[in-house]
This record gives structure tokens, C-alpha cells and sequence, in this order.
């Protein structure tokens, strides 16, 4: 029996998980806007922009908007509500909670706790390093097989339900609406699942004949000791594809960070930079990676849509809308763009000291934001073209948003935001609530560590605890062949003199409010104690808490996979989302909902006091 | 039924002394089923006169679900029963959950039920409790009397003392008591005194003390238990007595764990290190 790439369903339905989408009718209408050259809106004036342009300082953080008087509080009671917030929990428990607890203040951000453990009985939002190695940043590439080495029910629920979305070019196989398992069971706990995986892998290659087969180890897998790596080694010496494993099973680290890094190591070790591109297709220096970008929703579309307006040329996205030979290729583009830099920043540093590629932080998510990323590029490349090129792409995508966005905004200034998803998301999406004039006045992460908090400037400061140092951690060095210094250190100096650092994130902390509550890995407890005081419009976050806030009478907006929603992030993106926070927080609806636990308790925790 | 389960330092001698104690329970009349609970499958060789036997994992591979007990039950020397649990080659999977597996499957196929109108069943158990799965026999109530073999060695002691704090630690769930400690001599100066003191110390006693000899090697290489290789020796003697010991048993205790120090101590106070 030979499987066939699955056809994909017509352009505008998502999908069987993975939603893709056909490759035929979006190809060419890609094609159509490739050679449309971008114009600019009546009355544009280039000279004025350019010199905006490059008087700005682009690595400068954005300055936070005021709190608004219904979320500001004085010392004691921000000091009250905090308490508030812990006082359930028994003292030690309350005293860690405490230090990943903090009162914001941009121009020196306070040290948080952050990537630390879970503690028990908190309902936290947290994955795991399976999740986080699989799902996350492995899992959207389409035409690997990816093989969890595991009990049935890891794969199965850990199938691309994130709405990963791929338009898989010409000839490029999608096999993301396959589960692939080796489907463990006592038999192989007790006698080791080695064989069984070998004949996995063998199946599937004669199944499908991918490009590479990648397989994910589940918890047991560790416990048992089968050797993915050894068994992955064997069957790439047998079938003469690429084949590797990882050790990302779901118990190390203490949340799905440890995975990301797991995932960053083996896709540098064992796909980044092992093919050549095509010569004939290389036509401009302007090739980038784009690095953090997982394409829920269709995010990824849109970025594409923007950059190649611009004329840059995306060679690999560090997931979302790739495929095997893009990330293969990837060593020889000339810029690492970041989004989220929480789960790929590894990857960006060992690339730069392997390839000579730096990179920059940037984020697509908000018009003025998405605006200042692509100036970010255009200041790396210093063409004069394509820096006039991206000015008026900017003018002309704002253009067709920015009455929209104008009247939205007016219905929306100064109602509030509270983000706690991601390890990076937390941060990006206040942009777009900046755009409709909308502070954040409380924020969080699920998973990040403390520079994404406080900026890279932290970075020699954080303690590596027992956690994360069973995470590999390895040796890289220039590449003999392929190692080609894009800019020189003096360049780059330069670079930053001017208002551009590379290698470089300053955090969260700088861009929010000062006041403005930071809580690392929230719990569902302090999470109702600060809606229940602060009231915001809007919470974002994810699936695991979106009903409860709802209940509360808050509208939620969920962010780890949109839920049907998307793309938000780019021009158009960004008009989604505000027209979608416009229905949110405008709405009458939410003063109706009545929770069912506002009359007689429906049940009862035990009392564990008495 | 009475349920006994048999620890000890690896190598110390429990296979050997379980099957020879076995051979004297049934010579005694009872009906014994003993159940290997070790990878290697060689804690029913001398009963049953080779390694000849497919162990329960084995045939759960092979049959699936459909297994009868006779399929992993064997009749072995004097009415004996003969079950072995098997398990992975040495460095792969996972041993401790092979035995729960293997447990379990019997206790499904009736193998303790009255009907088999058993007397006793032995589990044989290798080496220390290294994880939950070598627990399991004195987890839930499986087993509730465990005789732990030692010799006067000080780390067969320490293995002792080890295994004596899994017992304390099932003991309230599962029920589980020590019914004494078994000496198995390695002629070791002072043995008899040591270990006696050293049981007493633990709160139980040492329930018989097996002289080291020969003709244990000469039985085993012929691949039977003194009992049925030389009825007439003064070892088999030996077998026959302690199986009466643990027959006529009535001190199950919860032990009390020692420190290492006053297990040290009381090495140097039966003159052991000279
Ligand atoms: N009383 C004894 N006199 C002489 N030799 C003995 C005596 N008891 C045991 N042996 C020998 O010691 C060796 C090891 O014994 P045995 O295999 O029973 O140990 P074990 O504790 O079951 O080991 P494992 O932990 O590997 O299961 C055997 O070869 C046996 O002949
Ligand atoms: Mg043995």
C-alpha cells in the first residue's frame, strides 16, 4: 500500500488538524502579488519618511502607556492585592509564589522569579518538554514524518490541535494531518521498544518515502533507557534518509522550555545547514530566517505577504509555513529575525556563531509594530532601494487600515488588557492594544525564563538550577565551510550606535506600565483575585483558563491557538484582531453572564485547615 | 494460603535456599507454588530439573491475551508448582514492571485461587528492592510474611537492613510483616552470634542458620535440590528443618530499621574486622 500526501481541503476551510490549505491556488495567487510593485497612498511623501525613518532609534523599548486610573493603587494596596493573591497557600508555598510576583517598573525592571517549578496543586497553564520539543517547534514542519516514540495517547493529543498552518509549495509533501505513533505498550515497557520503533520508522519510510523522519520520546521511553539516538543512527544508515531523535521526554525541565531548547539543538545539529540551495533561486541578498514563528492561525501568511512586498526574501520560518529543505537551506540567509524568542533563541545564537548570521529581535504583532520590525531589516541591509521599497509598503498597508483602525480605537482607548500566555505571546500582543490605546496593566508568561522579563542584560546573572541542566547543552563552533561573517563587529557597533542592536531583547518589563502587575506561571487562584480587583476588559490567555474568565463576566481571548480565528499578526492581521477586541470589550453581553457558582456553592474544596 | 516472599543481597543464596526449603515443605505434604520473580528465570531450576520453561512475559508475548494457567505453571519435583515471572535481557526496558505485569496476570488466571488449594506460595525475588516493580510481591497484601537471606558479610547485612526499611514501608498499606532472617553461611567468624544478635536488633529473629557445604554445588550442577539429589545428607537435613521452622513460624514482626553506624558497631563488637 503506498499513502499518499493527503490532498489538501479548498483554501479558506481549516483543515483536519494542521489545516492546510491548497497549494495549487495559493501559489499563484502569491505569484500575482510578487511582481505587483508596491505603490504608495495618494500624498505620500518618501523624503520626509525616509528621514523619520532613520532618525529613529528601533531598539529604543516603546514607552509604556499610562495606567488608567481604574487599575492604578497606591503602595498598600497593591501590597493588599498581592497578599490577596497568596494568602490561600500555606507560607513557603506563598513565599515562592511571592518572588514570581511583581510591581513593574520599566525604567529598572525588578527581579522575577521565573522558570522555576510548579507547585504541586497549583492549577498552572503550564505543558511539558514533550509538548513543547513536539508540538511547538517540531511538530509544524510538513513533510518530516514526525514519529512520537510513545503510548497512543501522547501522539494523539499532541496532534498539531494548535491549527499549525502550511501551504505546502510544489512538490512538497504535507503529512501534518497524519498521526504517526509507535503506539507502546506494556510489552514494550517491559522488554524495550527499540525493535518497535525501528519497525516504525521503517514503515513509514516505505509508506511515504519523507525527506526526514524525526521521532519524540515520551516519558517512558526515558525510563526504560531505549536509545532513540541509537536506533535513529541505525536507520539512517539503513534507509539512506535523514532520521533523528530526541530526548524530550514530557518530565524533564520544568515546563515546555526545556522541549524548545531540546527541539533548537536538534534541528541545528541535524538539519540546519545540511543542504545547498539551488544557485539559480538565490536573486537577492535581502534572505532571512524568520525565527519564532509557528504560523497559528495563518500568521505566517501574512508576514510573507509583507516581506515579499518589501522584496525580502523569507528562506526558512522556524516553524510555521516551512518545509524540510527551507530549514536544510537556512544557513545561508543573511539575517535571523526573533519572534518568539522564548523557544528559538537558542537556534539564533548558535547560527550566528556557526554561520555568521545575526539576528534581531523583532515582532510582527501590531501595525506599528510590524512597521518598526520591517524598518529593523531595512536598517540591517542599509540598501537605499530597499529601505524607500519598505517605507512605502508601510505607507500603503497602513493606509487601508488606518481609518478602520482609527474609529475602533476611538470605541476602545483606554479600556484594559491582561496577558498571561506564552513565553513570548505575553509580550507581543500588547501591540496591538497599544495601537487601539489599550494598557496592559497586568502580564505574564507560562513558560519563559527571566531575560524575556527583564532583557538579555540578565542573562549572566541567572542561576542554572539542577532543572535545567539536564537539558544538553552544546559546543558550537564556526563552521569550517559555511561559516561567513555577514557584518563585522565594527559594522554592527555601528549598527547599534545608530539605533539597531542585534543580539539583543530588552524583555516585557521595559514596554509595560509602571504599577502594572508582572505574574510568572499564574495560577487559576491569583488569576480570579486580580480580575475580580482589577476588572480589564480583556483577558488573553489560553484554552485551559478561557471558560473561567469568561464566567467571570470578562471576555477572553485566547491565544495559543486563536481558537477559529487568525491570522492577527501584520497589517491585516492587526485590523482582525482589533476589529475582534472591538466585539470583545464593546460588548453588552458579558454584564448578563451570571456564573454558576454566584448562588449556592456547587461543590467544595476540602477544608485542609481543620 | 500462606503468601512468603524471599529477599536478600544478589547472590546471597535465595534461589537456591527457597527451592530446597520448598523441596521440604512438600516432602512435609504441602502443596507450594514458588513464583520467580527475576528476569533470569532460574529461581525454579533445581525443582523442575533445568531452565526448561516458558516464563509468563514470554508467553504473554507470544499467546496475547489468551493465556491459560497451565501455560505458565509448571508441576515440578513432589507436587511443587512452578511459575516463572521472566523478563527483559539485562539493559533494556523495564524489569520491576514486568513482574507487576506478571502478577497481575497470574492472580487473573486463578493461580492463588482456593480451588488450587494451595498451602504456600513463594515468591523468589532478585537481588535489593531496586524499584517499585521488585516491591510488588510485598506490595497489596500479595505477600505477607518476608524471610530475608543473609550471611555475616557486612554488605549482606546492610542489603538486610535495606530491604527491612521496604517492609516497614508496606507495612501498613499492604499488611506486609518479616518473618525472620535466614543465615546463610559464608563461615564467616562468629556468623552464628552475629547475625543472631543482628536479628534480634531488627526486632525479628534468625529463623534457622544454614551451614555452607558442598553438596549444595554437586545438587545444584545435577539440577535438583539437596532434598531429591541426596535425601540422606546432613544438608538436606538442614532444608527439612528450616522448613519446618518457617511452618511452625508465629513471630511476624514490622523491623526496625538500624543506622549504618550501630550496624558497623555491631560488626566490631562480634569481633568480625578482627
Ligand atoms: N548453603 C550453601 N552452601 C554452598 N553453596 C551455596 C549455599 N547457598 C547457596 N550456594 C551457592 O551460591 C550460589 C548463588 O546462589 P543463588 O543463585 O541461590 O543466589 P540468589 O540469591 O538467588 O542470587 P540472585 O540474587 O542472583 O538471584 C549458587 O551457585 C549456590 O550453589
Ligand atoms: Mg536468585
Amino acid at each position: 500500500m503506498t499513502l499518499e500526501p493527503v490532498p489538501a481541503p479548498p483554501p479558506d476551510v481549516d483543515g483536519p488538524p494542521g489545516g492546510s490549505t491548497a497549494a495549487g491556488s495559493v501559489a499563484a495567487g502569491l505569484a500575482v502579488e510578487r511582481v505587483a510593485e508596491p505603490a504608495a497612498p495618494e500624498g505620500f511623501d518618501l523624503e520626509a519618511a525616509l528621514a523619520a525613518a532613520a532618525a529613529s532609534d528601533l531598539s529604543a523599548p516603546a514607552e509604556p502607556l499610562p495606567l488608567p486610573a481604574s487599575a492604578r493603587r497606591d503602595g498598600p494596596a497593591l501590597n493588599g492585592l498581592i497578599d490577596r493573591m497568596v494568602e490561600v497557600y500555606p507560607p513557603k508555598v506563598a513565599r515562592k509564589r511571592r518572588r514570581q510576583l511583581r510591581v513593574n517598573d520599566p525604567e529598572s525592571p525588578p527581579e522575577i522569579a521565573a522558570n522555576t517549578r510548579t507547585v504541586p496543586g497549583i492549577i498552572t497553564q503550564r505543558g511539558c518538554c514533550y509538548a513543547g520539543c513536539k508540538g511547538v517547534v517540531l511538530g509544524p514542519i510538513p513533510d518530516i514524518v514526525h514519529i512520537v516514540h510513545g503510548p497512543i495517547g501522547c501522539s494523539y493529543y499532541s496532534w498539531m490541535t494548535r491549527r499549525n498552518q502550511v501551504r505546502p509549495g510544489p512538490g512538497v509533501a504535507n503529512y501534518l494531518p497524519y498521526c504517526f505513533s509507535t503506539d507502546m505498550t506494556e510489552d514494550e515497557i517491559i522488554f524495550g521498544g527499540e525493535k518497535k520503533l525501528a519497525e516504525a520508522i521503517r514503515e513509514a519510510h516505505e509508506l511515504l518515502h519523507p525527506r526526514a523522519i524525526a521521532v519524540f520520546s515520551t516519558c517512558p521511553v526515558g525510563l526504560i533507557g531505549d536509545d532513540v539516538h541509537a536506533v535513529a543512527r541505525k536507520m539512517r544508515k539503513e534507509l539512506g534518509i535523514n532520521v533523528f531523535g530526541f530526548s524530550c521526554e514530557g518530565y524533564k525541565g520544568v515546563s515546555q522550555s526545556a522541549g524548545h531548547h531540546i527541539a533548537n539543538n536538534g534541528l541545528f545539529q541535524h538539519v540546519v545547514g545540511t543542504e545547498e540551495p539551488d544557485l539559480p533561486a538565490v536573486t537577492t541578498p535581502f534572505r532571512i530566517n524568520v525565527l519564532g514563528e509557528y504560523n497559528i492561525g495563518g500568521d505566517a501568511f501574512e508576514i510573507e505577504r509583507v516581506l515579499t512586498r518589501c522584496g525580502i526574501e523569507v528562506v526558512a520560518t522556524f516553524s510555521g509555513n516551512t518545509n524540510y529543505t527551507e530549514i536544510a537551506t537556512s544557513h545561508t540567509a543573511n539575517l535571523n529575525v526573533v519572534m518568539c524568542h522564548r523557544s528559538i533563541n537558542y537556534l539564533a545564537e548558535m547560527m550566528e556563531t556557526s554561520y555568521g548570521i545575526p539576528w534581531i529581535k523583532v515582532n510582527f504583532l501590531g501595525a506599528g509594530s510590524m512597521a518598526k520590525s520591517l524598518r529593523k531589516i531595512a536598517r540591517y541591509f542599509g540598501d537605499a532601494d530597499l529601505t524607500a521599497r519598505v517605507e512605502v509598503v508601510i505607507a500603503d498597508e497602513l493606509s487601508q487600515i488606518s481609518a478602520e483602525k482609527d474609529e475602533i480605537r476611538a470605541r476602545c482607548e483606554g479600556k484594559t488588557a491582561m496577558l498571561y500566555v506564552g513565553g513570548s505571546r505575553a509580550h507581543h500582543y500588547q501591540e496591538l492594544f497599544r495601537d487601539l490605546g489599550m494598557p496592559t496593566i497586568s502580564a505574564g508568561y507560562e513558560f519563559a525564563h527571566r531575560d524575556d522579563y527583564e532583557g538579555r542584560e540578565v542573562l549572566g546573572d541567572i542561576r542554572i538550577d539542577a532543572d535545567s541542566r539536564n537539558i544538553e547543552e552544546i559546543e558550537v563552533h564556526p563552521d569550517p565551510l559555511n561559516y561567513r561573517r555577514r557584518r563585522s563587529g565594527a559594522e554592527l557597533a555601528e549598527l547599534a550606535e545608530g539605533g539597531l542592536r542585534t543580539k539583543d531583547y530588552d524583555g516585557m518589563m521595559r514596554e509595560m506600565p509602571a504599577e502594572s502587575l508582572i505574574v510568572d506561571d499564574i495560577s487559576h487562584r491569583e488569576l480570579e483575585v486580580l480580575i475580580e480587583e482589577l476588572r480589564p476588559d480583556v483577558v488573553c490567555s489560553g484554552i485551559k483558563d478561557r471558560y473561567v474568565i469568561e464566567k467571570m463576566g470578562v471576555p477572553s481571548k485566547q491565544l495559543h491557538n486563536y481558537d477559529y480565528g487568525g491570522p492577527y499578526a501584520g497589517f491585516r492581521g492587526a485590523i482582525t484582531f482589533y476589529r475582534e477586541i472591538d466585539r470583545l470589550v464593546n460588548a453588552e453581553v458579558w454584564r448578563f453572564v451570571k456564573p454558576p457558582w454566584d448562588g449556592e456553592p456547587l461543590a467544595s474544596a476540602l477544608d485542609t485547615t481543620a | 494460603m500462606r503468601k512468603v516472599a524471599i529477599y536478600g543481597k544478589g547472590g546471597i543464596g535465595k534461589s537456591t535456599t527457597t527451592q530446597n526449603t520448598v523441596a521440604g515443605l512438600s516432602e512435609m505434604g504441602k502443596r507450594v507454588m514458588v513464583v520467580g520473580c527475576d528476569p533470569k528465570a532460574d529461581s525454579t531450576r533445581l525443582l523442575l530439573g533445568g531452565l526448561a520453561q516458558r516464563s509468563v512475559l514470554d508467553t504473554l508475548r507470544s499467546e496475547g491475551e489468551d493465556i491459560e494457567l497451565a501455560d505458565v505453571r509448571s508441576p515440578g519435583f513432589s507436587n511443587t508448582l512452578c511459575v516463572e515471572s521472566g523478563g527483559p535481557e539485562p539493559g533494556v526496558g523495564c524489569a520491576g514492571r514486568g513482574i507487576i505485569t506478571s502478577i497481575n496476570l497470574l492472580e487473573q488466571l486463578g493461580a492463588y485461587d482456593a480451588s488450587e488449594s494451595l498451602d504456600y506460595v513463594f515468591y523468589d525475588v532478585l537481588g535489593d528492592v531496586v524499584c517499585g516493580g521488585f516491591a510488588m510481591p510485598i506490595r497489596e497484601g500479595k505477600a505477607k510474611e518476608v524471610y530475608i537471606v543473609a550471611s555475616g558479610e557486612m554488605m549482606a547485612m546492610y542489603a538486610a537492613n535495606n530491604i527491612c526499611k521496604g517492609v516497614r514501608k508496606f507495612a501498613d498499606a499492604g499488611g506486609v510483616r518479616l518473618g525472620g532472617i535466614i543465615c546463610n553461611s559464608r563461615n564467616v567468624d562468629n556468623e552464628h552470634g552475629l547475625i543472631d544478635h543482628f536479628a534480634r536488633k531488627l526486632g525479628t529473629q534468625m529463623i534457622y542458620f544454614v551451614p555452607r557445604d558442598n553438596d549444595v554445588q554437586r545438587a545444584e550442577i545435577k539440577r535438583k535440590t539437596v532434598i531429591d539429589w541426596a535425601p540422606d545428607c546432613p544438608q538436606a537435613d538442614h532444608y527439612r528443618n528450616l522448613a519446618k521452622a518457617i511452618d511452625g513460624n508465629d513471630m511476624f514482626v514490622i523491623p526496625q530499621p538500624m543506622h549504618t553506624d550501630e550496624l558497623e558497631g555491631l560488626l566490631l563488637e562480634h569481633g568480625v574486622l578482627g
